[in-house]
């Protein structure tokens, strides 16, 4: 039987990837956004790393990520410039967004919100960033929302 | 496609900040020379006075998981406090340590060496004796030479029954290096 191929520590595969992620980022979008989707990119393959099963066609599926963020970006600048009343946006990253509003939480709720709000992922995905169980994510993030909502209120 | 320093940067801070990462490293500068530290989200996991950081990656790996990155921030708790060490200043470490994976006769020896004051010396045989396993000097040797976070865990306190340095994974003139600057030597 063959071996899997091992997933090689996170470090060598960005070492390996991250000129061709940007690359295909800076064709896509130009020079000035494709740095916040290239941070976002490696960010979302961080994120799903923990549960790769084998260690194949890396490079291929970290493009398929680059090139569905660049995507994501095309659509909010398509969505931010049909909406003549919305304000600019400036290209920050969500979590950067979010971060007045989320200072005050613990890092679980902090997380939890973030990756619920900001990056839009299930409570399946971000239970298996944090660790915990997909009630423990809800719980979390609805929390985070809970306290969130009071502090504004007060 | 060249990655600016500053791009690459705010990408490494950004999955620290995020906590996405199983381990960090980084290489910082000691008058013992340079060494690689690395840190999980259990704590401080490995010093290591072999600095390429591509030797290194597939240990750091097996330790805490695949997710190995190396950042300046990660580090920052166990930097502070090696520097205060090196300048005589602090004399105790406060760090969490991440043990996992070792066996359980190791992290009670390295429990009882850790208990070894600053600017003294034991032996082998005397930290044998003190997990409760008296003829076993020779492991308790073996266990200080795979020591994987030195200086921290101070496996140079430790020398031969005779007062001689036996050896030390950093070389001998670090270990004596670091009793002289603890003014055991």
């Amino acid at each position: 039987m063959m071996q899997a191929v091992a997933i090689p520590p996170f470090e060598r595969f960005y070492e390996e990837h991250r000129s061709d992620v940007l690359r295909l980022l800076r064709r896509r979008l130009g020079a000035q956004r494709a740095e916040d989707a290239f941070q976002e990119t490696f960010l979302r393959a961080l994120r799903a790393y923990a549960r790769l099963e084998h260690g194949e066609h890396l490079r291929a599926w970290v493009l398929t990520i680059a090139h569905n963020v660049a995507l994501d970006t095309l659509r909010r600048t398509r969505a931010t410039e049909e909406l003549v009343e919305t304000p600019s946006t400036d290209d920050r990253p969500a979590y950067a967004e979010l971060a007045d509003l989320t200072d005050g939480l613990g890092p679980k709720e902090r997380a939890a919100v973030v990756l619920r709000y900001g990056y839009d992922l299930s409570y399946e995905q971000i239970a298996a960033a944090l660790g915990s169980s997909e009630d423990a994510a809800r719980q979390a993030a609805s929390t985070g929302v809970r306290r969130i909502r009071r502090r504004i209120a007060s | 496609m060249i990655v600016s320093p500053e791009l690459d940067r705010r990408f490494r801070d950004a999955a620290v900040t995020l906590d996405l990462v199983d381990v960090g490293f980084d290489v910082v500068d000691s008058p013992i020379g340079p060494l690689l530290v690395a840190a999980s989200g259990e704590g401080l996991a490995a010093i290591s006075f072999r600095t390429d950081p591509e030797e290194q990656l597939d240990r750091l790996a097996r330790i805490a998981g695949p997710r190995v990155l190396r950042s300046a921030k990660s580090i920052d708790p166990a930097r502070r406090e090696l520097d205060e060490y090196f300048e005589g200043e602090r004399h105790a470490f406060d760090l969490f340590l991440d043990l996992r994976g070792l066996f359980r006769f190791t992290v009670s020896v390295l429990n009882e060496l850790a208990r070894v004051p600053y600017g003294q010396t034991t032996t082998y045989g005397a930290l044998a004796e003190r997990v409760g396993r008296p003829r076993a000097a020779r492991a308790v040797g073996t266990v200080m030479n795979r020591n994987r976070i030195p200086i921290v865990l101070p496996c140079h306190r430790v020398v031969g029954s005779s007062g001689d340095l036996t050896g030390y994974a950093g070389g001998l003139d670090v270990k004596l290096a670091l009793l002289e600057l603890e003014g055991a030597r």
